[in-house]
């Protein structure tokens, strides 16, 4: 176990070095001097261009740009905002924690839906409550969130007024403050999930319900009661929460959009922001962390994957 | 397939001939209502970006002073205007041309690349197989959307530029796809025949062992165009896709949205344009899997 986990993280580090490969190739081997830019619209002065231009390395060859860069990584300096000039690490370090929340909440609320209707559906196979939430999820899994988003800011936030359609809620501001900003965001950014999960989760009981050992419980003469919920989605509900870690990952890219829609001061918004603006070094530093903890989710889910589930063994 | 003989009688030879796999697959397809429903709802889309000039009532670009903001039905137009004055049907019906050609070259880029990768580092496995399945990895490390706005942010906003960026984006998935199916087909006593007979690599991969790949690749073909045509709606909508005037879908949903009270209709009809688009792909690819898949026929 220990050997499989320490396996693990030592395959996960070429892929972190790649990652930065690519975060800092897409940012570096482009034209488009942001420097320039900023000369050109008159933001900065020659001498302060000159100075950038020295503390980025922009004028050295890219391998000694790359070398330069990973160093800095290594050290924990992220960098200096161009615009803003402000530390990197502080302003992702407090935005993070923002995309963390939208995207736990977005995930509790899409397991929330999705486990008791796929259950449901499963069980009362071609029922109407099945075609139903088929259709449903269907319907979920095709509409673009930023559409959803949009949809219930005008309904709930402008024509009923009865939530809030910007920022964030703080908790000593009272709970239902900090709940009701949480809510159209999460519902945005969960739909999709839930209907991604509620498919998985009928396709998963279905398919444990046609094993042998549900087949040997039934003939025992267990209840029916019994054999499903003992039984059958405790192996059912596997691959559903290896799907959702996974999931949790893409929730992190999805908050992208919902962040812009819902002024949310999370990690998309300020990538979106930082585009806006042509901030390389800003862009860099948030695409890395994105894919950073998309890396780290994952090898959490694979090695949690066996504690879940006993029949896995990693020798 | 119960109700139907897998044979079928050809009575002037009097011989007995088995169903080849198409006409099986494509009965198991024709009985799958949603999946029809799918295909019908998609040709009627292909016919709007086809036939733009001839199906759309007004030019999709022309603005005009006395028609901003008009509700549906005002004036005769049928789905209302936008905040320029411009027919909202015209420019859906030009939209589903940008989005269904992003698609389609998206889904061959992304095929191209990773059926190549994928065939290689099945097939011969070693260091290539490593450094590709590393690649693979590395891609797959990204959430899509996030690597897709930070190249398009560097890139520059354009329609080439949306579809290179989620051709690029979207390869591992095919590359992971066609390897596991290379690896279980290299071992298959048809591979083996044909290296006994001294045939090449290239033909073995391409003649052989490709062929038996598709079925796999179609499924994920339609399902992957369906996730296409999403992200090139979001990146328009973030503003980094499509460019205007061009009748974008989800760039018209990004003009919308400030003038959400005023006129909701600006990304109502939009949306739904977008959604009925990828419902049509994923019920086709829905469809396509079980018709396609003998392990869940039944």
């Amino acid at each position: 176990m220990l050997s499989y986990i320490t396996r693990r993280l030592l395959i996960a580090v070429p892929v972190l070095l790649g990652i930065t490969f690519i975060t800092f190739a897409v940012l570096n081997l482009t034209p488009g001097d942001p420097i320039r830019m900023m000369l050109a619209t008159e933001k900065i002065t020659p001498d302060v261009a000159e100075t950038l231009t020295e503390y980025y390395g922009l004028d050295r060859p890219w391998y000694v740009q790359y070398a330069r860069y990973l160093g800095n990584l290594l050290r924990g300096d992220l960098g200096i905002s161009i615009t803003s000039r402000t530390d990197i690490a502080s302003s992702i370090a407090s935005r993070l924690p923002n995309t963390i929340l939208l995207a736990v909440s977005s995930m509790f609320l899409a397991l929330l839906i999705a486990v008791p209707v796929g259950i449901i559906s499963a069980t009362r196979r071609n029922s109407l409550a099945d075609y139903t939430s088929l259709t449903a999820a269907m319907i979920g899994v095709s509409m673009p969130s930023y559409w959803l988003g949009l949809l219930l800011l005008l309904q709930f936030g402008l024509r009923w007024k009865i939530l809030p359609i910007w920022g964030i809620g703080h908790l000593s501001d009272g709970l239902w403050d900090f709940i009701s900003h949480l809510i159209l965001p999460s519902v945005t950014l969960g739909t999709g999930l839930a209907a991604l999960l509620t498919r998985l989760t009928r396709a998963s009981v279905l398919e444990v319900l046609t094993q042998d050992f549900v087949r040997t419980a039934r003939a025992k003469g267990l209840r029916e009661r019994t054999v499903l919920y003992k039984h059958a989605l405790r192996n059912a509900l596997i691959p559903v929460i290896t799907a959702a870690g996974l999931q949790l990952g893409y929730l992190l890219g999805g908050a992208v959009i919902v962040e812009s829609i819902f002024s949310w001061p999370g990690l998309g918004r300020l990538t979106i922001q930082a585009i806006q603006k042509r901030d390389l070094p800003v862009i860099q530093t948030a695409t890395l962390v994105f894919a950073v903890s998309f890396v780290l989710v994952t090898l959490l889910v694979d090695i949690l994957y066996v504690f879940v589930d006993p029949r896995i063994r990693y020798d | 397939m119960t109700d139907q003989p897998n044979i079928a009688h050809d009575q002037e030879l009097d011989i007995v001939r088995p169903i080849s796999q198409t006409r099986r697959a494509l009965r198991a397809f024709l009985r799958n209502r949603l999946a029809v429903a799918g295909t019908v709802l998609l040709l009627a889309f292909i016919i709007c970006a086809v036939f733009a000039e001839q199906i759309a009532p007004r030019d999709p670009l022309e603005m005009s002073l006395q028609a901003q903001l008009l509700g549906p039905g005002e004036s005769g137009y049928i789905l209302g205007t936008d905040n320029f004055g411009r027919d909202i049907l015209s420019r859906l019906i030009y939209g589903s041309r940008i989005s269904l050609t992003v698609g389609l070259v998206v889904v061959s880029i992304a095929t191209l690349i990773g059926l190549t990768l994928g065939l290689l580092s099945g097939y011969y496995g070693g260091a290539i197989d490593i450094l590709v399945m590393r690649l693979v990895e590395m891609f797959a490390s990204f959430p899509f959307l996030i690597l897709a706005v930070a190249v398009m942010a560097v890139l520059g906003p354009s329609i080439y530029n949306v579809m290179l960026v989620l051709g690029i984006v979207n390869w591992p998935i095919y590359a992971r796809l066609v390897r596991s199916q290379v690896l279980t087909l290299r071992e298959t006593p048809f591979v083996e025949a044909a290296k006994a007979i001294g045939a090449n690599d290239a033909r073995i991969m391409f003649f052989h062992i490709l062929p038996n790949c598709t079925s796999a690749l179609i499924v994920t073909a339609a399902m992957s165009m369906a996730g296409a045509i999403l992200a090139t709606a979001a990146l328009g909508f973030l503003g980094l896709g499509v460019q205007p005037p061009a009748p974008e879908w989800g760039m018209m949903l990004n003009e919308g949205k400030d003038f959400l009270r005023r006129a909701p209709h600006m990304i109502t009809f939009p949306g739904i344009a977008i959604m009925l688009v990828v419902l049509s792909l994923n019920f086709i690819g829905d469809g396509l899997r079980d018709a396609l898949d003998p392990h869940i026929r039944n």
